[in-house]
């Protein structure tokens, strides 16, 4: 008899999910897990009531408002009444279909990304989808997690599965140890920055190697979180004992005899040796730097020490064009310097890096310090209330206070200003969160994505600066 | 959801690369229960000054491209946000069919669920096919035979087999989906087995 195929991660996840198989690589695949937010729900609900179907299994959903929410003065009635309309409908349509629902005044409530994890909803081995494209943050956890749309909402809704095409196994390895200063949003900005943001398109990306291993659970998050950023459909990495024993005892770990037969059905996850990848990029870690985004694209990446690169740099004529538009849009000439650059505003939040490690992280660099006074408004949101009580309760919020930085309540916040928080037109803002695309953060605001120290050091100078001399 | 067969129609050229789904559809627009009323600020940053007023020439707007049911777009387009709002937007301003280099994964299947086909060239047929847009000139997509027809050139695409039957029947895909019941049952009972952990009471 022959031995099996060694199968990676993904393949295993894959294979163990299929309820049909199509035929060239489609499969009609089980959801175990869904979350749902308030934006891209509405319509599926509708959907399902129009044509008279049930939600298939309930226990397999968690609902919470997350993007529209309000950062402040929620005792006061929402201003814009569409959000309200968007929060209300939500509640409504997990009260009417029976759903576990975290309302905007429960301690758990919070971005969808930080909530499943922090509530043991995140396993590994599941299959994990919810309207939001960092969905593939749940990777962290060796989940095959990915974002869908509200077609998609609905179809997992009706039917607990999705008609999908297998994505093609790809694998980035970071090798050597992280240099001092540096933390997961450098490691992942670091491999945006290599590969492009459609570097990844029609992947699923297992991260491995030394770095990764070596990262806390929240790092990982933070790194799987902008696999989409590189155009992949999800990203992976192997459970270990880190990731069990930051599930076991969450509300929806499994629990007493259930735990150990879990732990050993997650063990056996991992790619076996030998595995075929159809990509593999190697990255040396050791070389990863304090990183900061110049343009309009995640793949606009530089060293915190190097200069706003020039259309002249790149051979590329649709590059070069993208570069030109950027630095239009962006308001500065090639060759600024990025140290020195002066910066308006300030957020440490979203679902790449608003966990209580980037709290900590933010408070370091934070304490005892003072935000520059140019700076139009910093502002801190942590990713779920737990996450707030946490911080609260190691006093990081006193330490944000006094330097002069807003400590919101929780939500999407400015990653994305569906609700108040926004940059005005021309601001440049140091942003911890995923996107830099033009008027993400409000019309014509500028965004340079950061890690959660970068953020708080350039806060603190008012202007861009390598945070390992800070 | 919409048949797809063919359609033939000039086409709006805009090949600016990784058109993200913020600039289809920002996120202020998001928040209607609803899935119409997108298309009056697809492309926002495109087609509006600050002030509210339409951009000269922009091709969105215009009179040269009016009635384009075709879109030539630029790489990876649709990357970014999850946002199904981005295909209801551009079906809104009458478009059938993008053809790019690439598509974003989520965006393309997204706008299959829409009944916009998405046909993936390779970039120097798309480049080709933007003078052919900019020259006025129609172009015939048909999706039985996966072929793109301008002028004298013809080319052929690749397409997801189980898509283009969605596409071609306009089947409702739930109501597919729920005729595999007894699948997904018999899947379920023996996932109670090996996994009872994700399974509540």
């Amino acid at each position: 008899m022959s031995k099996a195929m060694p199968k990676t991660m993904y393949d295993k996840i894959w294979d163990h999910h299929v309820v049909e198989d199509r035929g060239n690589g489609v499969a009609l695949l089980y959801i175990d897990r869904h979350l749902v937010h308030e934006v891209t729900s509405p319509q599926a609900f509708d959907g399902l009531r129009a044509a008279g179907r049930p939600v298939h299994r309930v226990d397999s959903i968690i609902a919470v408002p997350d993007h529209n929410v309000p950062t402040k003065d929620r005792n006061l009635p929402n201003p814009d009444p569409m959000s309200t309309a968007q929060l209300t409908a939500l509640e409504a349509n997990a009260r009417e279909f029976g759903l576990d629902y975290i309302d905007m005044t429960d301690d758990r409530q919070g971005i969808v990304h930080v909530v499943g994890p922090e509530q043991g909803f995140t396993q590994p081995g599941v299959t994990l989808v919810c309207g939001d494209s960092h969905t593939s943050t749940h990777g962290a956890f060796g989940a095959l997690a990915f974002g869908i749309g509200t077609s998609e909402v609905e179809h997992v809704l009706a039917t607990q599965t999705l008609e999908l095409k297998k994505s093609k196994n790809m694998r980035v390895t970071v090798t050597g140890e992280l240099p001092k200063g540096c933390s997961a949003k450098d490691v992942t900005m670091a491999i945006i920055g290599a590969i492009g943001t459609g570097g990844g398109t029609a992947h699923v990306i297992e991260y491995a190697g030394p770095v990764i291993e070596a990262l806390s659970m929240e790092g990982r998050m933070t790194l799987c979180n902008m696999s989409i950023e590189a155009g992949a459909r999800a990203g992976l990495v192997a459970p270990d004992e880190k990731t069990f024993n930051y599930l076991k005892g969450r509300p929806y770990a499994p629990k007493g005899g259930q735990w150990e037969a879990a732990v050993n059905f997650w063990k056996a996850l991992k790619s076996d040796d030998g595995a075929h990848f159809d990509k593999e990029i190697v990255i040396d870690g050791s070389q990863i730097v304090p990183l900061v985004t110049w343009g309009t694209s995640p793949e606009d990446v530089v060293p915190v020490t190097a200069n706003v690169p020039s259309p002249d740099d790149y051979a590329d004529p649709a590059k070069r064009e993208a570069v030109e538009k950027a630095l239009e849009y962006m308001g500065y000439a090639a060759g600024t310097p990025m140290t020195g650059f002066q910066v308006d505003r300030v957020f440490i939040g979203s679902c790449t890096n608003s966990r209580i490690e980037d709290m900590r992280e933010a408070a370091s660099v934070i304490k005892g310090r003072k935000v520059a006074d140019h700076i139009i408004e910093a502002m801190i949101v942590p990713g779920s209330g737990l996450v707030k009580l946490q911080a609260e309760e190691e006093g990081l919020d006193k330490i944000f206070t006094d330097a002069g930085f807003e400590w919101r309540d929780p939500g999407c916040s400015m990653c994305l200003a569906m609700n108040p928080d926004k940059a005005g037109p021309g601001e440049h803002v140091a942003s911890t969160s995923n996107r830099n695309f033009v008027g993400r953060q409000g019309p014509g605001a500028r965004t340079h994505l950061v890690s959660p120290a970068m953020a708080a050091a350039a806060a603190i100078a008012g202007h861009f600066v390598d945070v390992r001399n800070f | 959801m919409e048949k797809f067969v063919s359609v033939t129609s000039i086409a709006t050229p805009f090949p600016r690369v990784n058109v993200d789904t913020d600039i289809i559809i920002p996120a202020k627009h998001l928040k209607s229960i609803k899935r119409t009323g997108f298309g009056e600020h697809a492309f926002e940053t495109v087609r509006y000054n600050a002030d509210g007023s339409k951009i000269e020439g922009n091709v969105f707007d215009g009179p040269k491209y009016k009635g384009a049911k075709i879109l030539i777009a630029g790489d990876n387009f649709g990357c970014g946000s999850s946002r199904e709002h981005a295909p209801w937007a551009i079906a809104e301003l009458g478009y059938r069919c993008i053809i790019a280099p690439s598509f974003a994964d989520i965006f393309a299947g997204n706008c299959v669920k829409n009944g916009i086909l998405t046909v993936a060239l390779k970039q120097e047929e798309v480049d080709a096919l933007v003078l052919a847009a900019e020259a006025g000139h129609e172009i015939h997509v048909n999706l039985n035979d996966q072929t793109v027809v301008c002028q004298n050139a013809k080319y052929e695409f690749d397409y997801n087999p189980a898509h283009k039957e969605m596409l071609l029947n306009g089947l409702d895909e739930i109501g597919q989906t729920l005729q595999a019941q007894g699948a997904i049952k018999g899947y379920e009972d023996k996932q109670k087995l090996m996994t009872p952990w994700l399974f509540r009471g």
